[in-house]
């Protein structure tokens, strides 16, 4: 919250102000229904409905298993991938007052990523099996 | 923090407390409105689906099943909480209402019309960029946190088809920024009026083909339901999910849903502009494209069988990427020519 106090007496909020307060409001509301929704729920518990949902059957083996390598190779490529579109969107933004040099150089910021996009494809970084 | 109460004790404090006290006020309007389309947004999909199989969708409460969301909700409301033994008890608690706020506190920078917007920032597309990556969080940690094999295998499919799709959303709107030249969803709408149809839909079509496709991925809709698919996952990160924490994921999910037809509203159909003006009503024209797109949401789903998360998966980094990539360079290569 930026507060500007150049005047004497004069309050400029920030462009920022609502967002914070929206913030407030929608965890307030997530929160303010969980709590009162509980005072009128009933509460009768025992330990078979406690269990963990598997179709009726005793639960078997630890849940949190171990998963597939193929996860990780997806989160590493969102990182690089998702890089990349951040520093599209300020290019994008001022295209039309740098002209042709940013264009030049984005389009080989493009070619560059694209040939790494090409060799992730070659070994099999986006095929599932 | 003494210059905050400072501020709080000046002259000037009244002027502060009225701000805020606007502030307070367009919120809980455009909230009662968002809750009110949520409320009904599953009737009006219930209704869609219905009459697409030859039903009559739910008819029971009310006129033609009008109180039916005030059924459901009552019921949901009522219900009791089960919280599984093992659960990891504070993740659990708090993740529905991590989804809940990233969905929600996205609407403070969707503007409803001309001046309407609670908040009319400069980076107004990365705020919603950032907030449905942060939605991400809710998913995780509730799959990770019901100690069940479901919804642990639902949060890690939904978490990966999430971010994988996020990138070809990115690049999607790339093209709209460099045609507009600002990432202010009030200035997008404004650059919009001089092209045909007051929209970038005829030069930005391959951006919106992609938007679309990622969109119902983003928001976890068919044909790429995969992380909630029942007929193999019963319900996905929310199988252990009851009563009101149940509720408060569904209601993230409507409103995101709501805001991803929002943004395709504004960003490549050109918003509340239409063909004519409509007196008093300012927003009509961004109700009827936003309604439009939730209908296309529940056709595809009376359409379309689920993919598999294979097929998913290279779709999304074999066809989507490229395609978005491919629209980045066609729509800077024309815009330099000219």
């Amino acid at each position: 919250m930026r507060i500007i106090t150049g005047m004497p007496g004069q309050y400029i909020p920030s462009d920022y102000l609502p967002i914070l307060i929206f913030m407030m409001i929608a965890t307030a509301f997530g929160l303010g229904t969980l709590v009162v929704c509980s005072i009128f729920r009933p509460r009768r518990t025992y330990a078979e409905k406690l269990t963990p949902y598997e179709s009726g059957n005793p639960p078997i083996g630890e849940p949190r298993m171990r998963f597939s390598v193929k996860f990780y190779i997806i989160a590493m490529l969102f990182v690089v991938f998702d890089v990349e579109v951040v520093f599209l969107y300020p290019w994008a933004v001022v295209f039309d007052k740098i002209g042709l040099f940013a264009y030049v150089e984005m389009m080989l910021f493009i070619f560059i990523l694209l040939v790494g996009y090409i060799y992730a494809w070659k070994k099999d970084a986006f095929t599932w099996d | 923090m003494t210059g905050f109460l400072e501020t709080m004790f000046s002259p000037g404090s009244a002027d502060m407390i009225l701000t805020i006290g606007t502030i307070v006020v367009k919120i809980a309007i455009l909230i009662g409105i968002v809750l009110l389309h949520v409320a009904y947004a599953p009737y009006f999909e219930r209704k869609v689906i219905g009459h697409m199989q030859v039903r009559m969708g739910p008819m029971r409460v009310g006129p033609h099943g009008l109180l039916q969301p005030i059924a459901d909700g009552l019921k949901l409301f009522f219900k009791e909480d089960i919280i599984p033994a093992q659960a990891d008890k504070s993740i659990f608690y708090i993740s529905p209402v991590i989804c809940l706020f990233t969905a929600m506190s996205t609407l403070a920078v969707i503007p409803i019309f001309g001046g309407f917007v609670i908040a009319n920032i400069n980076i107004g597309i990365l705020f919603v960029l950032a907030m449905s990556s942060l939605g991400a969080y809710g998913i995780v940690m509730s799959g990770w946190s019901s100690n069940s094999k479901y919804a642990f295998l639902g949060g890690l499919r939904s978490s990966a088809q999430v971010i994988s799709y996020e990138i070809a959303m990115g690049l999607s709107l790339v093209g709209v920024i460099i045609m507009s030249g600002s990432l202010n969803l009030t200035d997008i709408v404004a650059a919009q009026e001089a092209y045909p149809l007051k929209s970038f839909i005829i030069p930005q079509i391959i951006g919106f083909f992609v938007f679309c496709v990622a969109a119902m991925a983003e928001t976890n809709r068919t044909p790429f339901d995969l992380p909630e698919a029942e007929s193999e996952l019963v319900a996905g990160y929310f199988t252990e999910y009851s009563g009101m924490r149940f509720a408060l994921f569904f209601l993230a999910e409507y409103i995101g849903m709501l805001l991803m037809c929002a943004i395709a509203a504004i960003c490549f159909l050109g918003g509340w502009n239409g063909p004519f003006e409509v007196p008093y009503i300012p927003f009509f024209w961004l109700l009827v494209k936003v309604y439009a797109f939730m209908f296309i949401y529940y056709w595809v789903r009376a359409t379309v069988p689920r993919y598999r998360y294979d097929q998913l998966m290279s779709l999304g980094w074999k066809l989507m990427i490229p395609l978005a990539l491919f629209n980045v360079v066609l729509t800077g290569t024309i815009k330099m020519l000219r």
